[in-house]
């Protein structure tokens, strides 16, 4: 039950453990004590809310900053990486294989805001050889989730 | 002038499911649980292996029975899946859905207006009845019984066999009713049709949607592949439709006639189909994978949703239907089903549209989005209290 208890709530985390429980073909209880036990484990991280800013009138700035770095000795890309993570403003942090090293999602109130941070913050840190900023103009797919478009059933109402 | 029309076609009842869809149509805003066919769109890598085949040009006819690639990925399914071995060349025919192979299945069978008899288990597809008809053959119609799950039992079945008997139609994973066959149930009814030497059209569009064990075919019972047409398709398992593609696998010399009858009446079925199915059959599993537990997750919910309202179902371990019986509240199928139309706007299919003894139960389709069927099962919870309390007056 665990990878299918994992994929629906990935999708859809504010499902009621009785409904869990129901779709799974489970108790209650079992849902229950799996849910505990995956957070417990650091499968579960959190039950975030997707959503699409882009229609809020609300600005936000995201942007892709590619990071190449020179590994510290005795550090690795880890303790790296943590200097980065740790500022509220970074929303993920991943290290890449390829062309560069570190790649870095950021979301800010404006451009400036996001400029500013790459240049006064991330391309002084000790080590860092360049960083690329690329802007986010449109969001067609996120977690999975297409958001350029709905659903429209197309089926006719009643086939045998 | 003279009368244009064939009698047999004019006398041919139209579908139950005819009149209802008229009535649903007129609805605005109802909540449908009424359709044969999946809620998912084809899986992008097989619809896109379509686009490819049409940007290649591959936009001519195929040989009459389908693209060889796809003759042998079937036969590879079938192996894999069943463990039955076909000739790709002589034993396999790509149809315009399932439904195709039917009608010609039927047609390649029976000798016109000799009296040969066709067995057709109800409640089942709506068209094995017309389809018989319109070969000249006599359908003899199995009515099959909620106490035994909607199975056909092996008395059920002896005792529909005449010396006239020729064909049996085996509809399962059945569609309207979610029954499934198992391997023992198969088993029991396979000596009956070797001992009477009778040919059996096995239906197995709904072969992957299976939530007890996996489906097994009676075309993998020992002496019956050179009686079997295995019929199925991509329209449910890769929720495929609308690209009008199926297949039937048996006998060489049935297969041959039914070709040539395909070669006259159809040519060859889509050829950009015909990719695309080539792609699902390589590379779809997982895609069953993931649809078949949605269904599951959904058959789960209304199974629970029903006993929490004491509505009366056995549980269907196939296809993507549940069965609820509703003769507790003294209606016809029907009526209930219009009353429910009208006065909660869902609509659900009465389940005498699928023969007779489909009479007193309801076919409530599950290939809708869980959202959905929550809402449509508040408002069958309201329907049927409200039928209660009128019942108590």
């Amino acid at each position: 039950m665990r990878e299918e208890l994992l994929r629906i709530i990935e999708k859809n985390s504010r499902m009621d453990l009785k409904e869990l429980a129901v779709i799974l073909g489970v108790e209650e209880v079992d849902v229950v004590n799996e849910l505990a036990a995956l957070e417990a484990e650091g499968i579960i991280c959190g039950y975030h809310t997707m959503i699409n800013w882009e229609n809020t009138n609300i600005e936000k700035v995201n942007a892709l900053i590619e990071v190449r770095i020179t590994p510290q000795r005795g550090q690795g890309f880890d303790s790296f990486a943590e200097r980065i993570y740790k500022y509220a403003e970074v929303n993920s942090v991943y290290l890449i294989s390829g062309g560069y090293d570190l790649l870095v999602s950021l979301e800010g109130k404006s451009l400036r805001e996001v400029s500013n941070f790459v240049s006064d913050k991330l391309a002084t840190l000790d080590g860092v050889l360049s960083t690329a900023t690329h802007f986010v103009l449109k969001k067609y797919k996120d977690h999975g989730t297409i958001l350029t478009s709905k659903y429209e059933d197309e089926r006719e109402l009643i086939t045998p | 002038m003279r009368d244009p029309l064939s009698r047999q076609v004019v006398e041919l009842k139209p579908s139950g499911i005819r009149k209802f869809f008229d009535i649903v149509s007129e609805m605005k805003d109802a909540i449908s649980l009424g359709v044969g066919e999946p809620d998912f769109a084809t899986p992008w890598h097989i619809r896109d292996e379509g686009i490819y085949s049409l940007e290649q040009g591959h936009t001519k006819y195929t040989s009459n029975a389908g693209l060889m690639k796809l003759r042998e990925e079937i036969c590879h399914y079938l192996y894999r899946t069943q463990g039955i071995h076909y000739h790709p060349t002589r034993e396999v025919l790509i149809t315009v859905g399932g439904s195709e192979a039917i009608d010609i299945g039927i047609r390649a069978m029976i000798n016109p207006g000799e009296g040969e008899e066709v067995l057709i288990p109800q409640p089942s597809y709506v068209s094995y009845e017309p389809c018989t008809i319109l070969a000249g053959g006599k359908p003899v119609i199995i009515d099959l019984k909620a106490e035994n799950e909607f199975r056909l039992t092996p008395e059920e079945l002896k005792a529909a066999i005449t010396p006239k008997t020729k064909l049996l139609i085996l509809p399962f994973p059945n569609n309207p009713t979610g029954a499934i066959m198992e391997k023992k149930d198969l088993e029991a009814i396979a000596d009956i049709i070797i001992e009477n030497d009778i040919y059996v059209m096995s239906d197995e569009i709904y072969g992957e949607l299976t939530y007890k064990d996996k489906h097994v075919s009676i075309a993998s019972l020992p002496g019956m592949k050179e009686r079997t047409l295995l019929i199925n398709g991509f329209s449910k398992a890769y929720a495929m439709t609308g690209w009008r593609l199926g297949y039937v696998c048996g006998p060489q010399n049935i297969i041959e006639q039914m070709t040539k009858i395909h070669q006259f009446a159809i040519m060859c079925a889509p050829t950009t189909a015909q990719y695309a199915a080539i792609e699902a059959l390589k590379n779809g599993d997982e895609d069953i994978v993931e649809m078949r537990t949605a269904y599951n997750q959904r058959r789960r919910f209304l199974m629970h949703a029903f006993r929490e309202m004491g509505l009366e179902c056995f549980e269907p371990y196939g296809a993507f239907y549940v069965f609820p019986c509703i003769k507790e509240f003294g209606m016809t199928s029907e009526e209930f089903a219009t009353r429910f139309l009208e006065e909660e706007k869902v609509a659900a299919v009465p389940g005498d549209a699928f023969g007779a003894s489909g009479e007193g139960y309801l076919r409530i389709s599950y290939a809708y989005s869980l959202e959905k069927l929550k809402m449509a099962m508040e408002r069958l919870a309201h329907f049927i209290t409200k039928l209660r309390e009128e019942k108590g007056k």
